[in-house]
């Protein structure tokens, strides 16, 4: 009997904690300046649209591109439906080997936004947990890593994605590397990355630990670890969500770089960059739709989840105000 | 001052030890390069000749310290690609990234700092307004995609300019310049703008920001009080003082166009530093990697340290805070 009165209390009370964050989310300054600000509104509909499309792209894209057996080589090179010679079953033309376009693209930014996506919360807990060490405990620990940030972060990302990749190709036997491909960019373009977010964490943490409520913690006796991941790292979400949003524009822009160079993902799995890679071959006889509609749909993304970045930053702010 | 420049070089030196010591990794540790260089039938007698002549069987302090030795003398072994050394190849192919480089940041300043000079007087004006949004899409783009337009519409479209490769160019010494052709600045044209367009950005980004920070000083109310004309108070007292991080970020995105020539050689299959490395990539190349990374990783250093020392040539704030009087 008793057990269930308090059930009902902890659901009651976790809604009402929910609720409560909900509305106060709603009446928030955050919130009244999204409603306020067309273009956000425009860039965050954009960006959910992006990870709808690319996460439903098997059930809501007009064909399979991997399936072969739809495939026919006679539909190859079909321009847009509005240009003439184009086919009313490919909205946005066909490429070489006679694959519908729009369906190329949502497949390949669905590869474009599960590598951006895992190598950002990777390259997150990364720098969160580095940039936390650093930040509480301070000395030598805290000189070696940001030593190791500065000099990283000194030299431009693609390059040490690059020369990973390029280490991983000569270490690994072809046929493994093909297959670990993906996790490898991930990996690289996660490492490549982390610098931004421990810098700032620790920044915060410098500044946080100092304040009563984690000296408070500390004293009832608190394991500093659960002091930082309870305490501490609540506080300073708000940066780290705003270089999150900005990272993953940037590594997606990464990602598609590296596809385009020809040392991305592999060709079976075709990301943005790599369909506008293909695509290039084929703009001197003409087919410029090949490349250039997933080079569009490339920038349209990186445009929309810079600006949410942008913004979020404005907005989270106190001294914009 | 000087024991700032002797600690600077300092760290230059721990950095540029960093990479070689990545660099020697690379050679060690990756594949065995006895393998690269014997054929298949060689006998094990053969091959343990060639360890020891290479010194493969030395400790690893040794090897490290001659690998050391000879990348100072630019010697970095055969490439296992084109056979020929790797500081001949380099060679032949370091003055195209180099002009390239050249050309898109004279570009960037050029055309940025004044943009960014009028974004950042006329805040509120149309024209900013277009510039800026203008700015932001250009970030967006990636450079690939800038360069593969531009060849759609100069090259295939309007058939202006050359599509891919240097045109002619001309040989002083070892040098091989564009510069001296008409070809050759036609098809650097596309290349440099391409590679110039996000340093542009951000230069007039910056520009624009450090301007109407200083407009809002109290130096600069008291330069108008004085009545002095508008042109005095933007060019002699604004701009001047927006300098310093000006030269910073120009100077350490000279290093990031080094390396971003790699996409933008790729695109217009420009012969030079970038493209060599992105073949090596490709081909597991580790001669031709490790000599890039260490030259890329000196320039870097080199421009790093440069740009520490200009800071003291230009704000003389800095002169007196660090060494406390005299220096």
């Amino acid at each position: 009997m008793t057990d269930s009165t308090d059930d009902i209390i902890v659901t009651r009370s976790l809604w009402f904690r929910f609720a409560d964050g909900l509305r106060r989310f709603f009446d928030g300054d955050v919130f009244y300046s999204f409603r306020h600000s067309p273009v956000i509104m425009v860039a965050f509909a954009v960006t959910v649209l992006y990870f709808l499309l690319a996460f439903l792209a098997p059930w809501v894209a007009p064909h399979n591109t991997y399936d072969v057996m739809t495939l026919n080589l006679m539909d190859g090179f079909k321009p847009p439906v509005w240009e003439a010679g184009g086919d009313p079953r490919f909205l946005l033309g066909t490429d070489d080997q006679g694959r519908d376009v729009l369906s190329t693209i949502m497949f390949g930014a669905r590869v474009s936004l599960t590598v951006g996506f895992l190598s950002v919360l990777l390259a997150m807990v990364l720098g969160i947990v580095l940039g936390m060490v650093a930040g509480y405990v301070g000395g030598k620990t805290d000189a070696i890593i940001m030593r190791i940030a500065d000099v990283q972060l000194s030299f431009p990302a693609i390059l040490i994605v690059l020369l990973i990749d390029g280490f991983t190709r000569s270490v690994l036997p072809r046929g493994v590397h093909e297959q670990l491909a993906l996790v490898v960019l991930v990996l690289s373009i996660a490492f490549a990355n982390w610098v931004q977010f421990a810098r700032t964490v620790r920044g915060s943490c410098l500044v946080e630990k100092n304040k009563e409520y984690v000296q408070a913690a500390r004293v009832i006796g608190l394991h500093p670890a659960l002091i930082m991941l309870r305490h501490v790292l609540p506080n300073v979400m708000g940066p780290i969500l705003v270089i999150a949003t900005l990272g993953l524009a940037s590594a997606v822009l990464t990602e598609a770089t590296l596809s385009f160079l020809g040392v991305g993902v592999p060709p079976t799995e075709p990301s943005l960059g790599t369909l506008i890679n293909v695509g290039s071959d084929y703009l001197f006889s003409g087919s410029w739709w090949i490349t250039i509609f997933p080079g569009a749909a490339l920038a349209v993304l990186v445009l929309a989840v810079n600006l949410l970045g942008d913004w979020l930053r404005d907005a989270l702010n106190p001294k914009l105000r | 001052m000087f024991a700032f420049i002797i600690r600077r070089l300092l760290q230059s030196l721990i950095v540029m030890l960093a990479v070689a010591f990545i660099s020697f990794s690379l050679f060690n540790f990756v594949g065995d390069p006895v393998n690269n260089m014997v054929g298949q039938e060689a006998t094990a007698e053969q091959r343990e000749a060639l360890r020891v002549q290479l010194g493969l069987n030395d400790p690893f302090p040794i090897q490290f310290a001659r690998f050391i030795g000879n990348a100072v003398q630019g010697d970095f072994g055969v490439s296992y690609r084109l056979s020929r050394p790797v500081s001949d190849v380099i060679a032949t192919r370091l003055p195209a990234t180099l002009e390239l480089v050249f050309v898109a940041a004279v570009l960037a300043l050029v055309i940025g700092l004044p943009l960014g000079v009028y974004t950042g007087l006329h805040r509120h004006g149309f024209g900013s307004k277009v510039l800026l949004t203008l700015s932001l899409i250009g970030i967006s783009l990636p450079t690939f995609l800038i360069g593969i337009m531009l060849i759609l519409i100069f090259a295939v479209w309007l058939g202006w300019l050359p599509s891919f490769g240097r045109g002619d160019t001309v040989q002083i010494g070892w040098w091989s310049t564009n510069f001296l052709t008409v070809a050759g600045w036609k098809s650097i044209i596309m290349p440099a703008v391409t590679l110039c367009l996000f340093q542009l950005t951000l230069i007039m980004r910056l520009v624009r920001a450090e301007m109407m920070e200083v407009l809002r000083t109290d130096y600069i109310k008291f330069a108008r009080a004085r009545g002095l004309s508008n042109r005095a108070v933007h060019f002699g007292h604004a701009l001047k003082n927006t300098m310093v991080p000006v030269i910073t970020i120009t100077g350490l995105q000279i290093g990031s166009l080094i390396a971003f020539a790699i996409i933008t050689e790729t695109v217009f299959q420009w012969p030079g530093m970038g493209l060599l490395f992105l073949q090596a990539i490709q081909f597991a190349d580790i001669p031709v990697m490790a000599a890039y990374l260490c030259l890329v990783a000196f320039i870097f250093v080199v421009i790093n340290l440069m740009v520490d020392l200009l800071y003291y040539a230009v704000d003389p704030r800095l002169r007196v805070e660090r060494s406390g009087g005299g220096h």
